[in-house]
């Protein structure tokens, strides 16, 4: 199974691989939604949906079914930023 | 008229743009709409050195030139249309100084439709806490522009902007990026077919298509014809151009924008933990929501009784001492009254709109809506439903246009159609007036009975449109794909200045809006009221007297009664006494019927009509407050505004579809006739039947 950011637990760091779909939309983008860019969960909502991330310096909130779409690799705990 | 310089002020949500357009305007400018559509529309002048002016608007917020919405759409057309009046001369992108680099985007996009561009970096006064470090010259190198940083909060670098607009003719106009590389063959092509056209503007055309808005064809180049892509490679293309802006982004950033975060303090986390916890965050709103309502009601008593009884001064002087004559009746009984009606809402509704403002302002709004996206995705509705169905306490006018940030249609669609049923403004006279009729004044648990009346009034009205909005997500059959992503702005304490602002220019709309209806309105019922046929109310007064001869009144007894035959044989009793058998087993007299019908034009018309029918009526001038409570059902001999009525009126402005803007507005929002029409007949429909049932278990 590969990793997204659904997978993330709260306060967890990755970086952003790729996308599984086509249809992720051109604003998630624009707004620094891209691969090589760092993405870090701060917050799940109540009914662990929507997530509150912070990708790239941009504080965003998205659903869960959109963070499904966004493969990650995971960051270790011991790595530098 | 001398030269103006058209300035544009251009930038992302959540940048200060509304900050930087006060600090250049201050009051002079006004709020408009652009021509055929509901956007909003700001514009103002600026005086800058030399006697030299700025025409300067303030376009709406916006990510990038990939308009995905009416909103954006605006910034393009007016970017890409060299021959609109307000084309700008300089376009000044406001930034956020935390968020340069997703600002910068935008920026690279206008600065590559060769359009005359001048950074503006604002919120510098963060800058020492977020440990950012700038290099002004290597940025304005690297980006070909000019740059002011500005604090609005700390009112510096206006004047550096002023004087940038100012020499705005000196201002670089290289491109950043060479859209050319991302696939030669193509753009080479392109640029062949057009030849004498910028080719980011013609890329820009070709893809506003892809994005489902249509440009307006008269206005920019038909690129129709060139299509030698699909819509999948376009956009594939499209993502590309963003991947390469933000290389440039970042290669320009690498030396000039350097963060300290070991220095980076930050209130964001901490007020996060609470605001968005999965209880505290409740709580918190759910006590801010029961702040507004107690507030706007009991603080605003005041001020309103205060313009209540000046206004029943003003009516009384004005039909002592203006010559007496039909005029002066028009005057003394028609506008003022009618005018009453409306200013005396003025306390409770800027109450409101100042409660949003500092909402909106502080960055709150959008932690509700991440708390809230779960449970109202339930109803079919989206989390940013919630800034909609909270702006529909102030007005469904503008709570319908604010949908439009709803990605998805269906849950757009059912926000539309279920936000007529938030409280609105508008009611808010109604209920107030009915609840200090048929509510006793007591204190229950502490709190002020009609106080809690009123917010139970609300409570109403939003569990109305929740359920609506469920059952309407349980029959509605709409495709549409789903997408939701929402920033979440820094916290900051709202400025002054634009609370103020926002807060005068909205109460003023809204009163000047609804003060021509009610005007209007006042006019019509108040000849309706005052004129009649020929042989019943010409002669009123000799039937009158001939058929209480024998009753031994006094003078003024008789005169009460000769009124009162008038009012009742005037083209609005005819009128009134027809709609009778529809609205006696709502509890209503013909008087109130007529308020009713009135009310389809704006709600807010019920108390200024019965002012006005109420003061046609009778000789002396009083509170309408007092004139209500004084009206007697001459069958029963009980007051009119009883609790079974008061009841019944308040679920039948509860419910009811009463208001030709917001049927307007969403004709434009859905291009149809086909949900409007929806709204009208099942809103008044259930808003009847209740009233109803209301009624006749109460009486």
């Amino acid at each position: 199974m590969k990793l997204t950011i659904a997978h993330l637990k709260k306060g967890q760091r990755a970086v952003i691989k790729g996308f599984s779909t086509d249809i992720i939309p051109i604003k998630l983008l624009e707004l620094g939604c891209l691969p090589g860019n760092q993405v870090e969960l701060l917050q799940i909502a109540p009914f662990k949906d929507p997530l509150y991330l912070n990708i790239n310096g941009s504080f965003l909130t998205i659903r869960r079914a959109t963070a499904l779409a966004i493969e990650i690799d995971m960051i270790k705990e011991n790595d530098s930023l | 008229m001398s030269k103006q310089i058209n300035v544009a002020l251009i930038g992302n949500p959540n940048t200060g743009k509304t900050s930087i357009f006060n600090a250049l305007t201050g009051l002079n400018q006004r709020v408009g709409n652009y021509p055929g559509i509901t956007v909003e529309k700001k514009e103002g002048v600026c005086k800058l050195s030399r006697g030299i002016k700025a025409h300067i608007i303030d376009l709406p917020g916006t990510y990038s030139l990939n308009a995905t919405s009416l909103d954006e759409n605006i910034v393009i057309e007016l970017l890409l249309n060299k021959n609109d009046k307000n084309h700008p001369d300089v376009a000044v992108v406001i930034s956020d100084v935390e968020n340069l680099k997703r600002n910068l985007l935008l920026f690279t996009q206008i600065k590559d439709l060769k359009i005359p561009a001048i950074l503006v970096i604002n919120m510098a006064d963060r800058m020492k806490r977020k440990g950012i470090s700038l290099d002004i010259e290597l940025l304005e190198k690297e980006l070909h522009t000019k740059i002011a940083v500005i604090s609005t909060r700390k009112n510096t670098g206006i004047d550096k902007l002023k004087e940038l607009i100012t020499n705005y003719k000196e201002l670089p106009t290289q491109q950043c990026i060479d859209i050319n590389s991302i696939d030669p063959e193509y753009f080479g092509g392109l640029q062949n077919a057009f030849a004498n056209q910028n080719l980011y503007k013609l890329w820009i055309v070709i893809t506003q298509d892809v994005n489902f808005v249509n440009l307006d064809r008269k206005l920019v180049d038909d690129t129709s014809a060139f299509s030698t892509k699909s819509e999948s490679e376009l956009k594939k293309m499209q993502h590309q151009e963003t991947v390469k802006r933000y290389q440039f982004i970042n290669k320009v950033l690498q030396n000039g924008y350097i963060v300290d975060a070991a220095s980076a303090k930050g209130l964001r986390a901490s007020f996060d933990r609470v605001l968005t916890h999965k209880v505290w965050g409740y709580v918190v709103f759910f006590l801010i929501m029961l702040l507004i309502f107690q507030a706007i009601y009991d603080w605003s008593n005041y001020p309103m009784d205060f313009i209540d009884g000046l206004f029943a001064n003003f009516s009384e002087w004005a039909s002592n001492t203006l010559p007496p004559g039909t005029l002066t009746d028009l005057i003394a009984d028609g506008v003022i009254p009618g005018l009453g009606g409306i200013v005396i809402f003025i306390p409770q509704i800027a109450f409101l709109f100042l409660f949003i403002a500092i909402l909106e302002e502080s960055g709150y709004m959008s932690r509700v809506v991440f708390l809230m996206d779960k449970i109202m995705r339930k109803f079919g509705l989206s989390g940013k439903s919630v800034v909609p169905l909270i702006s529909g306490t102030a007005c469904a006018i503008p709570a319908v246009m604010a949908t439009r940030n709803i990605d998805n249609w269906k849950e757009r669609l059912i926000t539309i159609l279920v936000t007529p049923f938030v409280t609105c403004a508008a009611r808010l006279p109604v209920y107030l007036i009915i609840i200090a009729l048929v509510i006793p004044d007591q204190k229950f648990l502490g709190m002020n009975l009609q106080g809690l009346t009123l917010m139970a009034m609300y409570i109403l009205g939003f569990l109305t449109a929740i359920f609506s909005a469920w059952a309407l997500n349980k029959v509605l059959r709409v495709k549409g794909r789903s997408f939701f992503v929402v920033e979440m702005p820094n916290y900051k304490v709202p400025l002054l200045k634009n609370v103020a602002i926002t807060v005068l220019e909205k109460t003023k709309s809204f009163v000047f809006g609804a003060g021509k209806i009610i005007l209007a309105i006042s006019i019509i019922l108040w000849f309706l009221a005052t004129n009649g046929p020929r042989d019943t109310f010409h002669n009123a007064t000799s039937i009158v007297t001939s058929q209480v001869e024998n009753q031994n009144l006094t003078e003024e007894e008789l005169a009460t009664q000769i009124n009162s035959y008038k009012l009742r044989n005037s083209y609005i009793g005819i009128a009134g006494h027809a709609i009778e058998p529809v609205i006696t087993p709502l509890g209503y007299d013909w008087k109130i019927g007529i308020a009713l019908i009135s009310s389809f034009a704006a709600r807010e018309v019920f108390v200024g009509t019965l002012a006005t029918i109420y003061s046609v009526g009778s000789e002396e001038e009083d509170t309408i407050k007092n004139r209500m409570a004084q009206e007697i059902n001459p069958e029963t001999g009980q007051p009119v505004f009883n609790l079974a009525t008061g009841i019944s009126l308040l679920l039948f402005y509860a419910f009811a579809m009463q208001c030709m803007s917001t049927i307007a507005i969403v004709k434009r929002e859905t291009n149809g006739w086909k949900w409007p029409m929806y709204q009208l007949v099942f809103m008044t429909g259930f808003a009847y039947i209740t009233a109803l049932i209301a009624y006749q278990l109460l009486k």
